[in-house]
């Protein structure tokens, strides 16, 4: 159970890093140490594809994507810094509130009794059999086939999403679809049209 | 091998509680989207315990839509900041209201 502590400390630490960096890069550089730590921890848990999808997915797309966004945002003029926190008046009442919150629960998971032993069937001993790729993909594609699929379909309207939010304009907020020239053409056809009345 | 899953859902419960302290006190959009993906991450670390704990491989199965999610809103949402910072250059959320109803 070493492991576990020195991954939990890790995991910790980074996430404070994260909320509590200067500037973004800082930020997303926490993440990643946040994430790795999170997929070792998988590791230990015996959820080997969610491992590896973590760092696939996680470290290698998204933590990608907000270093571009990052790095597009902080090359304008004005240097990309970051904003004050907001009122303390907001900031510590949600902190005592959120301990107290934090604290029902850990004093709940650890009252409530889950043990290994007691959960119906028992926790495998075989390392090889549960949360392997063979396993995850059978249930994947067999009992899971339709959440799969609605997956797919999730990350097809996330794509039209962004097409439709960010694709519409270039640089300076000019449109880049050519909306100025028919504008430009309508006064030529409208007073064709308009001559007989 | 022994498990003890009170930890891992009380270290679940740390990071999603440091991730809520992150979205709350934070203004930067930017960080607040970093820490909805540590509130996506204790809830997956959840699901990957429970799962260990039940021997139920669903609980990875519910791991796995999760982060598709996720990178469906980080993809979403990155995008409404670069949009929104492209008219305004304000980084802070509290004074963006290009998208108040």
């Amino acid at each position: 159970m070493i492991e576990f502590w020195i991954l939990a400390i890790l995991m910790i630490a980074s996430a404070v890093f994260v909320i509590s960096a200067k500037k973004p890069v800082y930020s997303v550089v926490g993440l990643l140490g946040n994430f790795i730590a999170l997929a070792a921890m998988y590791l230990t848990l015996q959820a080997e594809f969610l491992a590896v999808m973590q760092i696939v997915v996680y470290s290698g797309a998204i933590l990608i994507l907000f270093v571009f966004v990052i790095a597009l945002l902080s090359s304008g003029v004005t240097p990309f810094d970051v904003g004050p926190n907001r009122a303390r008046g907001i900031g510590i009442p949600a902190a005592v509130f959120g301990v107290l919150a934090l604290g029902a629960i850990v004093v709940t998971a650890i009252r409530s009794g889950i043990h290994a032993g007691a959960a119906p069937g028992g926790a495998t001993g075989d390392a090889g059999v549960f949360g392997s790729v063979a396993s995850f993909g059978a249930s994947l594609f067999t009992t899971n086939l339709l959440p799969f699929e609605v997956t797919a379909f999730v990350l097809m309207v996330s794509v039209i999403g962004v097409v439709l939010i960010a694709g519409d304009e270039g640089p300076g907020g000019v449109p880049r679809r050519k909306k100025r020239r028919a504008i430009e053409r309508e006064p030529i056809v409208k007073p064709i049209a308009r001559v007989p009345r | 091998m022994s498990i003890a899953p009170e930890q891992y859902i009380a270290l679940s419960a740390v990071l999603f509680f440091i991730g809520v302290v992150g979205v709350i006190v934070r203004r930067n959009p930017l960080i607040m989207l970093m820490s909805i993906e540590l509130l996506f991450n204790a809830a997956n670390l959840a699901f990957v315990t429970f799962a260990r704990v039940w021997s139920n491989i669903d609980g990875h199965i519910f791991a796995f839509l999760v982060i598709t999610v996720a990178a469906a809103e980080a993809a979403i949402g990155l995008a409404i900041v670069a949009v929104t910072f492209r008219r305004t250059p304000h980084v802070d959320v509290d004074e963006v209201a290009a998208l108040r109803g």
